[in-house]
């Protein structure tokens, strides 16, 4: 119990600390288009009559793509399978195929347009309704002037991002929930808090057009809300993370609790399969994480590198800390502990610096193992598989610290004035950290408002759960007219 | 004839199978169980979720046996079983009325 406080003492401290650092420092007036340091090759590459797609680069956001639905399935599906009852397995396994599935169609039919084109700053407008006027000659803007990918590839990368958020969802409500309920949930929840937190957080017109203050604010205007305001956020800690992990508590919450929750045992039934899962989930999201600077050059390599050596270091203080407070340091742990890293430090790994990725992964172990102890029991929800104490406070705590260790005097590369085609000399990190919090509470609020709608509607529809009696025999049978594992 | 009944720690099921061999006994049907006496289970701990596991996994291994040889029988499975801590299992005895070999239609001890 010592632990517990002492890990919620470090979680207050740490939000104190960035308070404390807002009210010294003003936070930056100016706005500034944000976007990872890459250097342009030459300043006068702006003036490039038409971009045309480098293979290299197409080739690596096409494998990367393919990285990010490895993520999803098999990867989640099987983390998130290994932790439930083995008469549930398969429930679990179909839920991420099947909304994974719904969402790749939902994004290509609607979704891309609304997160990913000019409209309001947070709604995107209807202009690419079925990908209308997208063609293989279409192109996409990165984060270099003067450098494009393929339109299609940006659409389908973004697709598999939206499928992977929503699928994370499941694990909130897993072992009790109706199959449709989850599929109609899903498509609303997709439609009215992924597309615009994505919208609000990720749209901008890209950096080509930007030559002078003008020009700047001209393309700041017409972004998403939180992208104008300057929040960093590279690969979706708050879109992903934040976001599904909201819409799981509200689901646990609302969905109540499984049938026996406290009395029977719902002990994972194969930690194997959940290793398997994480460690697929490492794999792919190299893809997702260093995918996301949207172009092979040096950022995606700091990405990488921060994937890599946030994610060992959360493993490692996920493990320490249960080994300090249980006595015994458990696979499930190390494999949390990964995905807590993998977590915490998606919002920063195109932002910080190697030493600063450690320092996050090691306090994203110790937060999120309190996350599913102490904070668990402080909620009392039946959250089934931690989808809120592992990426909600992973996801908030990489939110907050991108702002911290992307200063350059941390090691980060601060942010890219796309005027001056240079580094920006001033980085406050309290001005930061406050932009980066408001982004965190748009998310929690937006998503779970929408959630709460959205399952008061799904359960007047089609009712969120099953009867007891399914739920005792299990959604493989009860749900789906299959087993898992045959005796 | 008799039917012997043993509760045994897995691990030692190959020692009891191989003493029970070496003093003649031609068979005996083995099915994994669960169960609990005086030895005490554990708990197993996933992320915040404590369980007491209080059934542990045993083997019960059932021999039928002619009357004349079930001391010899009861003595070979303790010899082999015995570890000396708690948990080492039990063993039953009960009459057996009558065993029949499908096969040829043999009965009683033949049938054995």
């Amino acid at each position: 119990m010592k632990k517990f406080l002492a890990s919620l003492a470090l979680g207050f401290s740490l939000l104190l600390g960035g308070t404390a650092a807002m009210a010294q420092t003003a936070p930056a007036a100016d706005v500034k288009v944000t976007a990872p340091a890459a250097a342009p090759a030459a300043a006068a590459a702006v003036a490039a009559p038409v971009a045309v797609p480098n293979k290299g680069d197409t080739a690596f956001m096409t494998i990367s793509t393919v990285l990010v639905i490895l993520m999803t399935i098999p990867g989640l599906a099987l983390f998130y399978g290994g932790l439930v009852r083995s008469k549930n397995m398969l429930s679990v396994l179909m839920q991420v195929f099947v909304v994974s599935s719904l969402i790749y169609v939902l994004w290509v039919i609607y979704g891309y347009t609304v997160a990913f084109s000019g409209g309001s700053p947070f709604f995107g407008g209807f202009d690419k309704l079925f990908l209308k006027g997208i063609t293989p000659d279409s192109i996409a803007a990165t984060f270099s002037k003067g450098v494009v990918i393929p339109e299609f590839t940006f659409a389908a990368f973004q697709a598999t991002f939206a499928a992977i958020t929503c699928a994370l969802i499941v694990g909130a409500f897993a072992e009790r929930v109706r199959f449709s309920a989850v599929l109609l949930f899903c498509a609303i929840w997709f439609t009215f808090s992924y597309l615009p937190v994505a919208h609000m957080v990720w749209y901008w017109d890209g950096p080509d057009a930007i030559t002078d203050a003008a020009t700047l604010e001209a393309v700041t205007a017409a972004a998403g809300w939180l992208w104008a305001k300057g929040a960093l956020d590279f690969a979706g800690g708050t879109v992903v993370h934040i976001n599904a992990a909201m819409a799981g508590l509200v689901g646990a919450y609302v969905i109540g609790k499984r049938t026996g929750y406290g009395k029977e045992s719902m002990a994972p039934h194969s930690l194997t399969l959940t290793m398997v899962g994480a460690s697929l989930l490492w794999v792919g999201w190299f893809g997702f994480n260093a995918g996301s600077n949207l172009e092979a050059n040096g950022v995606a390599a700091l990405a990488f590198v921060n994937t890599l050596v946030a994610t060992a270091a959360a493993t490692l203080s996920w493990i320490a800390g249960e080994s300090l407070s249980k006595g015994k340091a458990s696979m499930l742990g190390a494999a949390s502990g990964a995905v807590a890293g993998l977590v915490a430090i998606t919002p920063a790994c195109g932002f910080v610096g190697p030493m600063g990725a450690i320092v996050i992964g090691l306090l994203a172990g110790v937060l999120c193992l309190w996350g599913v102890n102490g904070l668990k029991r402080l909620l009392g929800a039946d959250d089934s598989l931690d989808v809120f104490g592992v990426h909600g406070v992973g996801g908030i705590l990489g939110a907050l610290l991108t702002g911290v260790f992307a200063a350059p005097s941390l090691g980060g590369t601060g942010i890219f004035d796309y005027v001056a085609n240079a580094v920006s000399p001033d980085y406050s990190i309290g001005g930061q950290v406050l932009i980066q919090f408001e982004a965190v509470v748009t998310t929690i609020v937006w998503s779970g408002v929408v959630s709460y709608i959205g399952y008061k509607i799904v359960d007047m529809v089609l009712g969120l759960r099953v009867s007891e009696e399914d739920e005792r025999e299990g959604l493989d049978i009860s749900s789906h007219g299959e087993t898992a594992y045959h005796r | 004839m008799k039917l012997i009944t043993a509760i045994i720690k897995p691990f030692k099921l190959d020692e009891v199978r191989e003493a029970l061999s070496q003093i003649g006994v031609q068979g005996i049907t083995v099915t994994e169980v669960k169960g609990f006496g005086r030895q005490k289970g554990h708990t197993e701990l996933y992320r915040g979720a404590e369980y007491v596991v209080d059934f542990l996994p045993k083997v019960k291994i059932e021999a039928a046996v002619d009357s004349e040889h079930v001391d010899r029988a009861i003595e070979a499975i303790e010899g082999a079983a015995r570890t000396g801590k708690i948990g080492d299992g039990k063993i039953f005895v009960y009459d057996l009325e009558q065993v029949v070999r499908i096969r040829t239609g043999e009965t009683g001890p033949e049938a054995l």
